[in-house]
């Protein structure tokens, strides 16, 4: 069955749960009627519900490959931090209001809340903990620390992966474009004077980002 | 501590986790089994739950447990409140989450979902359906005045002879002032992960501002030992008070895990946290004033009437600021509160004195212009060294000091007086300024200190740390007291089981564990010296005459550390003296005169808050504040719907907090001399101080730009072009 049937199924009132439960029981009920009925009874319709639902997805995240099985439904956001226990990426409002989640995906900054995991198959995500070689920090790290580019520090992930991509998209040449190109990614505690300060020092400094 | 010598600005000591993605926050630490809990929350402002179904929502894949009030398991602690008929003095009834069918204001929790996924659960818990029966309800304070009652606490205030020289004064003014809900919106969004061990211990990671208030509150709701509830909050991510409480939803999860006996954690939405963890109340001032024509003070009436929830009260120092900063013969001050349909509230960065400052330093820039006299120089004329409330003179003050430096640094001077006489181009230009002033307060606070034999020295307390930088701080207080290197200092705090703090909250951190760190560094000198040790050129050396060292000593004494616990708090001198910590904010701004745009282009903010402890964590404290403070004056309010008595802007889209662009470059200078009697370090505190005041400092700008003063907060466009 294709996509877009399954879609007006959607419409039409029939959950999508549902309509799982209904095509594997009928796929089961055709060999045993009576062991699905059984199961039916017992919730494993749903068991078998939950395993089609997950499909498989392979990504590389901070240079790892890494095959996992999930739901359509997770985002990235709550991949890395759930499942892969790579919390490093913050989740502050899950609705791309706030950019505390924003990672790059081949070298673009996105918001992960946004990001459906299942979207980013065959495609090269880094968070905040595959900036750092080692113990060497990247430049924006360095100068994020330097500057005091933060206080609380859970919108500081996304602020850097942000900043990165601010001057590798040439936005950083000045301290207006900066704050126009940084304003995706909100800090309550209210750390953008130095933050601009920290974009600027390594725009300046000319280092690779 | 050498309170002549200035601190070196410091880069964090935790920095480093924090821009790797290392350090952890409650929500991120990995428990086996941990099981998702969503809350469902309420459509309805008033009435009862006529049905709830969460059939669907039970057989859901995944899912552990739905609890409504049908089958919320007993809390223990609040099955039986010591006195069940006490009712909040400005009436209603307890609020106990999941208790009963009744509905107390909207977004209130009606079902916690626990499934074993985040995705399961939040499925899940869209199929819990409830059927309401409405009750009216009040949301709305202007609709109900009639009910304010005086709180009991900030009772009435009022000294002088001539109760009515606000009024009879040659010169007098009146005005009306209104700060909306605002929403504190920490970065990090709130909630609990709780772990229990059996019946009688139980493990929690909290969002909390205080882990010994989190440890006290779960104490008594499961009647446990304090000791058996640890409490975990090493990282913060923003607090600005929705921290100070442990909220029903958490302590009903830690009841949840409990009767599942699994792990559960709770991550709110963004959406919730604009109804379940407090806000700055909706509040509305008067003030009537009165001076003479030379600008002499002669009199002020400064009247608050704050929103608070009908099932508890809620208040804050909104008039304080009223009572003591001016040479005022003739003041009074009420404060009044108003059950509404609503959450509660809760002390917001700055709290009621930062509401109350946008009234009463407008009100004195208006009384400025009425006697033609430069709202610097009438400040000045109108300063007092003594605190004309407690009689006693301040113990420290420098404010025109402050007045000075910071008008030199914004160019004050090229002010024109005359509103709307200065353009740039299309836009007009404004200066304006204001004073902002916060008790200097002092906790009890314990810190243990161990000096290992390799000489690296680490200091604990339950304390906090919500962004200003806590460990940097003590960490410094200890490296001036010992000379040792700050890589050998460590400073370790978020675990209730430390030496008892405080909750962090009133600007108070610095001034009460910093004391304790003090001590306790200073007693680990007594320590050392009866063993033959001193501190000397950065390093622990044999004492004069001796000639073992650090090892050679605990090894003869069999001992793996020296170790020392020093409780600290206040002396006389607290009592004395009236301790304040005060800022002067100076704000240039441009408004669109088409558009009704008002951009904050300069700041410059002076902090006379004695010592300056750590330079560059100060610093970002101050233009963190600042930075609140143009969200105050130009932006943030929650907007209620009142035919429903929902908000209609709780997302982080529609409720605007400032953004990178909304924020010019912010100067900061710190008086940076310490206060005699505060406390050892002679400093006084900084959070609120970097707020309050600012949003009357803008508007007060925006007068001098346009000639249209706007005394309702925030001054967003449509109230500049209909003024």
């Amino acid at each position: 069955m294709k996509d877009d049937q399954l879609m007006n199924e959607e419409h039409s009132g029939t959950s999508r749960r549902s309509f799982l439960k209904r095509t594997s029981l009928m796929t089961a009920m055709a060999l045993a009627p009576e062991t699905v009925i059984k199961a039916a009874e017992k919730g494993l319709d749903e068991k078998i519900a939950a395993t089609i639902e997950t499909m498989p997805l392979n990504v590389t995240i901070n240079g790892v490959k890494q095959s996992v099985r999930i739901e359509p439904r997770v985002t990235l956001l709550d991949l890395l931090r759930e499942r892969l226990q790579l919390t490093g990426t913050k989740k502050g409002c899950d609705h791309g209001q706030c950019g505390a989640c924003t990672v790059h995906i081949d070298g673009e900054r996105v918001n992960a809340c946004l990001t459906l995991a299942v979207t980013t198959e065959g495609r090269d995500v880094t968070t905040i903990e595959g900036l750092a070689k080692g113990d060497e920090l990247h430049p924006m790290q360095e100068a994020f620390l330097e500057h005091d580019g933060f206080q609380c520090g859970y919108c500081t992930p996304g602020q850097i992966m942000s900043a990165i991509c601010c001057i590798r998209e040439g936005h950083a040449d000045t301290p207006d474009e900066i704050r126009e190109y940084m304003s995706g990614n909100i800090c309550r505690c209210g750390a953008y004077s130095n933050i601009v300060d920290a974009i600027m020092d390594v725009k300046q400094g000319g280092k690779k980002v | 501590m050498g309170t002549d010598k200035k601190s070196e600005p410091l880069n964090r000591v935790d920095g480093r986790a924090k821009v790797t993605g290392k350090a952890k926050y409650f929500a991120e630490f990995e428990v086996p089994g941990v099981t998702y809990c969503v809350l469902v929350t309420s459509a309805i402002t008033r009435g009862t739950i006529n049905t709830i179904n969460t059939k669907d929502a039970e057989r859901a894949p995944g899912v552990l447990a739905v609890f409504t009030h049908l089958n919320m398991p007993v809390i223990p602690g609040w099955a039986n409140p010591a006195n069940p008929n006490a009712k909040p003095p400005s009436g209603g009834e307890k609020y106990q989450i999941l208790g009963s069918n009744k509905i107390l204001f909207n977004g209130q929790p009606i079902a916690l979902v626990i499934a074993d996924t985040l995705e399961r659960a939040q499925y899940a818990a869209s199929l819990v359906k409830a059927t309401y029966n409405k009750a009216t309800h009040q949301t709305d304070l202007l609709k109900n005045t009639e009910k304010a009652a005086m709180p009991g606490r900030f009772g009435d205030y009022s000294r002088g002879d001539n109760k009515e020289a606000h009024k009879t004064a040659p010169v007098t003014l009146e005005a009306d002032y209104t700060v909306p809900v605002e929403v504190h919106n920490p970065m990090e969004l709130a909630g609990i992960l709780a772990i229990w061990e059996g019946e009688d211990k139980v493990t929690v990671y909290a969002k909390t501002q205080g882990v010994k208030a989190t440890q006290r509150t779960l104490a008594g709701a499961f009647k446990l030992e304090e000791k058996n509830v640890s409490v975990h909050s090493e990282f913060v991510g923003g607090g600005f008070g929705m921290g100070l409480r442990t909220w029903p939803q958490e302590v009903a999860v830690v009841a949840a895990a409990r009767q599942l006996k699994k792990p559960v954690k709770l991550v709110m939405t963004r959406e919730q946290m604009f109804n379940l963890v407090g806000h700055r109340p909706y509040t509305i001032q008067r003030i009537s004033m009165g001076a003479n024509k030379d600008g002499q003070l002669q009199g002020i009436y400064h009247e608050a009437t704050a929103e608070t929830a009908s099932y508890d009260d809620f208040t804050e120092g909104t008039v304080a600021m009223t009572r003591f900063m001016y040479a005022c013969p003739n003041v009074t001050t009420k404060y009044r509160i108003v059950p509404l349909d609503r959450g509660v509230p809760i002390w917001m960065r700055g709290p009621g004195e930062a509401t109350g400052a946008f009234a009463l330093e407008s009100a004195i820039d208006e009384m400025a212009h009425k006697v033609n006299m430069d709202p610097v120089e009438f400040r000045v004329k109108n300063f007092t060294l003594t605190d004309p409330e407690k009689n006693k003179p301040f113990s420290s003050n420098n404010l025109k000091k402050a007045y000075q430096l910071g008008s030199e640094k914004i160019g004050w001077s090229k002010r024109n007086a005359t509103p709307g006489a200065v353009k740039d181009g299309e836009w007009l230009v404004g200066y304006g300024m204001s004073t902002g002033v916060f008790g200097a307060h002092r906790g009890e606070s314990t810190c243990r200190a161990q000096l290992n034999a390799d000489g690296t020295l680490v200091l604990q307390s339950a304390t906090s740390d919500i962004g200003p930088g806590t460990s940097t701080a003590m960490v410094q207080i200890a490296h001036e007291v010992t000379g040792l290197p700050i890589k050998q200092i460590r400073f370790e705090l978020g675990d209730a089981a430390l030496p008892p703090s405080g909750s962090q909250g009133g600007s108070a951190t610095v001034s009460s564990v910093g004391s304790a760190v003090y001590d306790a560094c200073m007693a680990l000198k007594g320590v050392l010296a009866d063993a033959g040790l001193t501190f000397e050129d950065g390093a622990v050396k044999p004492a004069a005459g001796k000639s073992a060292g650090l090892p050679q000593v605990l090894a003869a004494s069999n001992k793996q550390f020296f170790e020392i616990t020093k409780s600290s708090k206040g002396g006389p001198e607290q009592q004395k003296y009236s301790m304040y910590s005060f800022s002067i904010h100076f704000a240039e701004v441009r408004v669109h005169p088409l558009t009704g745009v008002v951009r904050v282009k300069r700041v410059v903010t002076v902090a006379d808050s004695g010592r300056i402890v750590s330079p560059k964590t100060a610093a970002s404290q101050m233009i963190g504040g600042v930075t609140g403070g143009i969200g105050m004056a130009l932006m943030e309010e929650g907007v209620i719907d009142h035919r429903f008595g929902r908000m209609v802007n709780k997302n982080l889209g529609d409720y605007h907090v400032p953004v990178s662009a909304d924020v010019p470059h912010i100067e900061t200078i710190f008086i940076d001399e310490p206060d005699p009697y505060s406390n050892p370090m002679g400093s006084k505190g900084m959070g609120e101080i970097a707020l309050i005041g600012f949003s009357a400092a803008v508007a007060n700008a925006v007068y001098n730009a346009t000639g249209k003063r706007i005394r309702e907060l925030p001054i967003t466009p449509d109230k500049i072009l209909s003024a």
